[in-house]
């Protein structure tokens, strides 16, 4: 979950503002809302109700029809949308709230082929089990590999997979190859060389250091992803 | 490897060659495993929570664990 919850989220929404007010000036209050912005949750929230700061990647205006403003907005998680409306609507003068909101993107997930329903889901499942045809459920069940799509990747030797399936860190000796990208505290992706997706984990190293150390914990492990005896046991 | 998205370069610090008696791709896994460490894109309508969602996609795969990874917030 730490994979998701965290991620980049973009929603479409309607705006209904309380007042009449010209597109420019929708325009450019919008502009000023891009970039950084205060926030505290409202109160039917399940977080800590302390001002913070969240960023908003983009909003796009879509469409003005009256009163109501269709937008899409690209911002960090744990961003309100309704606050968002809100405090556009008193800068504007005119106060307004959502009307309408449809979360678009979830980190790598979005509306796209992947996008299902449960109904389709039970269909695919009772095609494999009646008919043996696999296809329609492997469209729809995506390997779990496909939350990791856009976090830094180390890959590791067949001897170390199954001692971090059993909550060990990673330590240099362990790696054959890394990204990059990779910070002191980044969340990365611990995979083997199929491909598969072991265990997430915070680096304790840049790349360039996890590149040239030869020894000591370069990732601490967060949350194992394999089971224990996929990868023979190969240590002490 | 194909199907997965790189996004800083590789950096090579040892070579190992692959070993045919374990591990498989994540896009060859048997359905059974597959389903496993599966993940689904789900359209969550308004009306069931996504607790419920949850409750119909165990009942549907025939699974024991599975879980979700937030929704918004009631509206």
């Amino acid at each position: 979950m730490i994979a998701m919850a965290k991620a980049p989220k973009e929603y479409i929404c309607v705006m209904r503002l309380h007042g009449n007010v010209s597109e420019n000036e929708i325009r450019e209050v919008c502009k000023e809302f891009t970039g950084q912005i205060y926030q505290r949750p409202p109160l039917k929230s399940s977080v800590k109700r302390v001002v913070r700061i969240r960023t908003i990647y983009y909003i796009d205006l879509l469409e003005i029809s009256n009163r109501d403003v269709l937008m899409r907005i690209g911002c960090e998680a744990g961003t309100y949308i309704r606050k968002l409306c809100h405090d556009i609507g008193i800068v504007l003068g005119t106060g307004g709230h959502m009307q309408e909101l449809r979360r678009t993107k979830s980190g790598v997930f979005k509306e796209d082929e992947t996008l299902t329903t449960l109904h389709r889901l039970k269909d695919a499942y009772d095609t494999w089990i009646e008919e043996g045809k696999e296809d329609e459920l492997r469209k729809i069940i995506l390997p779990v590999e496909k939350v990791i799509e856009g976090i830094p990747k180390i890959t590791i030797r067949d001897s170390a997979v199954d001692a971090i399936c059993h909550g060990a860190n990673l330590a240099a000796q362990g790696i054959l190859t890394l990204e990059s990208n990779i910070k002191r505290g980044s969340l990365v992706a611990i995979i083997t060389k199929k491909g598969e997706l072991v265990a997430l984990g915070i680096s304790q190293k840049s790349s360039e250091e996890i590149l040239n150390e030869e020894r000591g914990i370069m990732v601490k492990v967060r949350r194992v992803i394999m089971e224990r005896g996929t990868y023979p046991k190969m240590w002490k | 490897m194909e199907n997965i998205f790189h996004k800083g370069e590789i950096l090579v610090k040892d070579e190992e060659p692959l070993n045919p008696e374990y591990g498989i791709n994540p896009y060859e896994r048997p359905m059974q495993i597959h389903i496993k460490y599966g993940v689904i894109n789900i359209d969550k309508t308004p009306g069931p929570t996504s607790h419920e969602i949850t409750a119909w996609v165990k009942r549907i795969l025939k699974v024991n664990k599975a879980g979700h990874a937030g929704t918004l917030e009631p509206y």
